[in-house]
């Protein structure tokens, strides 16, 4: 049984999903913003797979960005989860709904 | 010298619109700020003076320049006696071509000399009739407008030009039948006016789009000439021109007042006298007269409208005439008067007596322009008293207005040697000689003669002779009036008697040897004369209307001087009758209850059901729409970010499932 | 043996990453966010990109993670104060449209026409060091712009009085 480029498409997939169902359903900030870093990871997986079977390098390059972005968003995202736990004394997504009219 | 006046011919409506910016200007930045301020009717103000001055002086120089391009056009040959001058480009789009052109012909050149000479003396008039009103300069700047209009509309060498003066003519007496706009009868008659002349104007409209489709060109030359080969080649059906000069003639209709869009004429006396005499009786409703004699070419294409313009033409003459014997009102009676003597002169065009048309047109603007200033100097002398009742033996208190009116009074009823008789004798010879219903016409209208002449003298000897019956203050202030006005009714008074000599029938101008002036004048060499029935049938029939005229004057005297107690009797025995023609038959009544109403009614019923229920529910509705689904939406716009998420996961599902749809389809 | 591999550090992956979702404390989503980012350095590893193994372990394991174990303990929340997860139809729907997202990559990967073969020099050190800095150059500069953006950011954001 060889692994084809393929199988790793698919766990990039599942991987993304996985994260997604976090991001959508949880009302906790913190483990939303980690489950998008599981997406990102899944995104890396199809990128690094990718550059890997077609012998480019591209793929590891835009791997190493979405890793620096990953990076920034992480730093910014936990910045602005303190300020806004400063304010509202809570992390429920739910309760950080004043931008509604 | 006389020759190159012709080049100038632009002057002649450009004074009264000089006029117009001036006297503007005073109203609007000396007499506005004074009359807001409430200050006092001041006759001192000095600005009046030289409102008083630059009025009549733009209108006389008017006159002037009208006689020196007259004159010129005269020393022509008569078959060249046709000149246009180009002003400047007005409208082009396309085949469509409508220039700012000044026409001067025979034609206009009666019309230019009729509108300035009659203006001229009316605007001097004014100055003393109007001396006690406040909005002076306003008076004038729309007098001034009025005569602009007037000569723009009989200059105008093409029929848009022409519904250009058409309409400000019409403005311009919406204007100054409400100049007293407080007065709230004042401002309804105006309204009357304008909305009654609309009909005639929606008329006019759909003749000149007509025209434009048949002939391709609205300028008379050109459409005349189009029409004569079309009809000639048989392009041009029956049908079509009857449409096209019907359509006009309800234009005509509107604006001179005939059946059945007279009703506005009578309340139109709401306006200051000067103006009914200048506007009223002898010029602006007039213009359909000269609007039929100009399109004669066309009308003579359409048997069947001549026809229809000389019926209408003689039944209004007949009709108005007998609503004038029972009028109170002294100025009334001379409105139904003028509405009558429009008839003929529409009976005149209408069995293609167009000469003879413009001829009345002429005359009756001298003796219709000079009753009406008479019985504003009458009721100017009154304090403005204006019913006959309360008159009564002013022959010696105001002489040269008795006289005067006298005068005038004779012209209208046909004595011989005086203007009226001429004109209105020249149409009912032509009238019996015309080729459909010719007797019928000739009696129809030598009855209206006679009872032209039995109102007008009634008019006289209730004013002037008996035992006054005035209230006995007004009694203490009569007075003869100022030189201003005295001095045009003098000259009307003039013309009144000797403007009927220019157009002298040849059977009494071939024994005293005077020519038919006005005939050769307006009509081609070669036509003067061309027909000739017996000279004695003429003479005859003339002797026939002197006797019916001067029975007429013996009626009136007989009932209102020898025995005034018979028009009571007559009233007390045929009370139903009486009634109907003192209220004017009940057309008012009958146009109240057949077209206003049901109008009012059905504006009502659209602005409540179409308006207030459709047109706002259409937008209300929007709005509810609106914000109705906007209340639904805005759910999902709940702030909760899983919300946002998932709407994002959605659109991420159902894009790419289309594009895999797609690539594997 | 790759394929033994594969499939054993995917499932750890995916095992991970489930429970980094469904925890209920986020100290224990991040202790379990580290295990799948190792999970998923050693698939690098498997397509020959060590360099990104490393990055991967270093930025993500090592930085980005830590960050979030600081703020956990920075804020502090009770274990009574958490928000309390329900189950709602909103949060089913949403796992099913997640579930079809799933499927379609897998359709799209299924599809996918890359060469199966083994190419060598994808994502090594070499490799993506040569193409950083002379292809993605400019990429490269900008994005020490954004991170010191970044810096800025979190800074003011995290400051006490703003």
């Amino acid at each position: 049984m060889t692994i084809g480029p393929s199988a790793y498409l698919l766990l990039s997939a599942i991987l993304f999903g996985v994260g997604v169902v976090g991001v959508v359903t949880r009302r906790n900030v913190l483990i939303i913003l980690m489950s998008v870093e599981v997406m990102l990871n899944g995104v890396n997986v199809a990128f690094v797979a990718a550059g890997s079977y077609l012998g480019d390098a591209a793929g590891g390059v835009f791997a190493f960005m979405v890793i620096t972005v990953a990076a920034a968003e992480a730093a910014v995202g936990l910045a602005l989860l303190i300020a806004l736990f400063r304010l509202k004394e809570t992390v429920d997504i739910t309760e950080l709904s004043i931008l509604k009219w | 010298m006389v020759t190159g006046a012709l080049e100038y011919l632009w002057l002649v409506p450009a004074f009264p619109l000089l006029g117009v910016v001036l006297n503007g200007a005073l109203a609007l930045f000396a007499e506005r700020p004074l009359l807001l301020s409430g200050a006092g009717a001041g006759g001192v103000a000095p600005y009046r003076r030289a409102v008083a001055v630059l009025a009549p002086a733009a209108v006389g120089a008017s006159f002037a320049a009208a006689l020196l391009c007259v004159a010129s056009l005269a020393a022509r040959a008569p078959d060249d006696r046709l000149f246009v001058r180009f002003l400047f480009p007005w409208i082009e789009a396309g085949s469509f071509k409508a220039p700012a052109s000044l026409l001067l012909d025979p034609l206009s050149a009666v019309m230019i000399l009729v509108v300035t000479g009659v203006g001229f003396l009316i605007h001097v008039y004014s100055v003393g009739y109007m001396s006690h009103e406040r909005a002076f300069a306003r008076y004038f700047t729309y007098l001034n407008l009025f005569t602009f209009s007037m000569l723009v509309l009989v200059l105008a060498d093409n029929y848009l030009l022409m519904f250009v003066g058409w309409e400000g003519v019409g403005l311009c007496s919406y204007l100054l039948i409400g100049f007293w706009y407080d007065r709230r009868s004042a401002a309804d008659a105006g309204k009357k006016a304008f909305v009654v002349n609309r009909v005639g104007d929606f008329g006019f409209l759909l003749a000149m789009f007509l025209a434009f489709w048949t002939f391709g060109s609205l300028t008379y030359t050109e459409v005349f000439a189009r029409a004569g080969g079309m009809a000639a080649s048989g392009t041009l059906t029956a049908g079509l021109a009857t449409t096209i000069t019907l359509l006009m003639f309800l234009g005509a209709v509107g604006k001179s007042a005939q059946i059945p869009l007279y009703v506005w004429l009578p309340d139109a006396m709401e306006g200051p006298t000067p103006v009914s005499a200048l506007i009223h009786a002898a010029t602006m409703v007039t213009a359909g007269v000269y609007m039929v004699a100009r399109s004669g070419a066309l009308f003579l294409l359409a048997p069947a409208t001549m026809t229809t313009v000389a019926v209408v033409g003689a039944a209004t003459a007949i009709f108005a005439a007998t609503i004038g014997l029972c009028q109170t009102d002294i100025k009334r009676v001379l409105a139904y008067s003028t509405v009558s003597q429009l008839g003929y002169m529409f009976l005149a065009c209408g069995v293609g007596a167009f000469t003879a048309g413009i001829f009345h047109l002429a005359t009756h603007a001298f003796f219709k322009a000079l009753l009406f200033l008479a019985a504003g100097s009458v009721i100017h002398a009154l304090s403005g008293e204006q019913d006959l009742r309360k008159m009564g033996g002013l022959k010696g208190r105001v002489p040269v207005t008795f006289v005067t009116m006298a005068v005038a009074a004779l012209a209208i009823a046909g004595i011989p040697g005086l203007s009226g008789f001429f004109s209105k004798d020249e149409i009912l010879w032509k009238a019996f000689n015309a080729p459909a219903y010719g007797p019928v016409l000739w009696a129809v209208a030598a009855a209206t003669a006679g009872i032209t002449a039995f109102y007008m003298f009634r008019l006289v000897f209730l004013a002037f002779y008996g035992p006054s019956r005035m209230d006995p203050g007004v009694e203490k202030r009569v007075h003869e009036s100022p030189w201003t006005m005295t001095l045009p009714l003098s000259a009307l008074a003039v013309l009144s008697v000797a403007g009927g000599w220019v157009g002298i029938p040849a059977v009494l101008g071939d024994a005293v040897g005077v020519p038919n002036l006005l005939e050769r004048w307006l009509s081609p060499p070669g036509a003067v004369g061309a027909e000739h029935h017996s000279a004695a049938l003429e003479l005859g029939l003339m002797a026939l209307s002197i006797g019916i005229a001067l029975g007429g004057i013996w009626l009136a005297h007989r009932l209102y001087r020898a025995r005034p107690e018979t028009p009571g009797a007559i009233a007390a025995r045929w009370p139903a009758l009486y009634d109907a023609v003192r209220n004017k038959y009940y057309v008012d009544e009958l146009y109240d209850r057949a077209l206003v109403r049901p109008a009012v009614r059905a504006a009502e019923w659209l602005w409540q059901m179409f308006d207030a229920r459709l047109v706002d529910g259409i937008v209300n509705g929007a709005a509810v729409l609106v914000r109705a689904a906007g209340e639904r939406v805005r759910r999902l716009q709940g702030g909760i970010v899983g919300g946002y998420a998932f709407s994002l996961l959605l659109g991420a599902v159902l894009i790419v499932g289309y594009i895999i749809y797609r690539s594997a389809g | 043996m790759e394929a033994f591999l594969f499939i054993l550090f995917g499932a750890i992956a995916v095992g991970a990453s489930i429970m980094v979702v469904t925890r209920k404390h986020p100290l224990a989503s991040a202790l379990h966010l580290i295990l799948a980012m190792a999970a998923v350095a050693a698939l690098f590893v498997l397509r020959d990109a060590h360099f990104l193994a490393a990055v991967q372990m270093i930025v993500y394991a090592g930085a980005v993670v830590v960050l979030f174990v600081f703020v956990i303990m920075l804020i502090n929340v009770p274990e009574d104060r958490l928000p309390v997860e329900r189950i709602t139809l909103f949060r089913f729907a949403a796992v099913i449209a997640a579930g079809f997202l799933v499927v379609e990559g897998a359709l799209v990967a299924g599809r996918f026409g890359m060469p199966g073969g083994h190419v060598a020099g994808g994502g090594t050190l070499e490799a993506v060091g040569r193409a950083l800095f002379t292809d993605y150059l400019l990429a490269f500069e900008i994005t020490s712009v954004l991170l010191l953006a970044a810096v800025i950011g979190a800074i003011t954001l995290a400051k006490k009085k703003i």
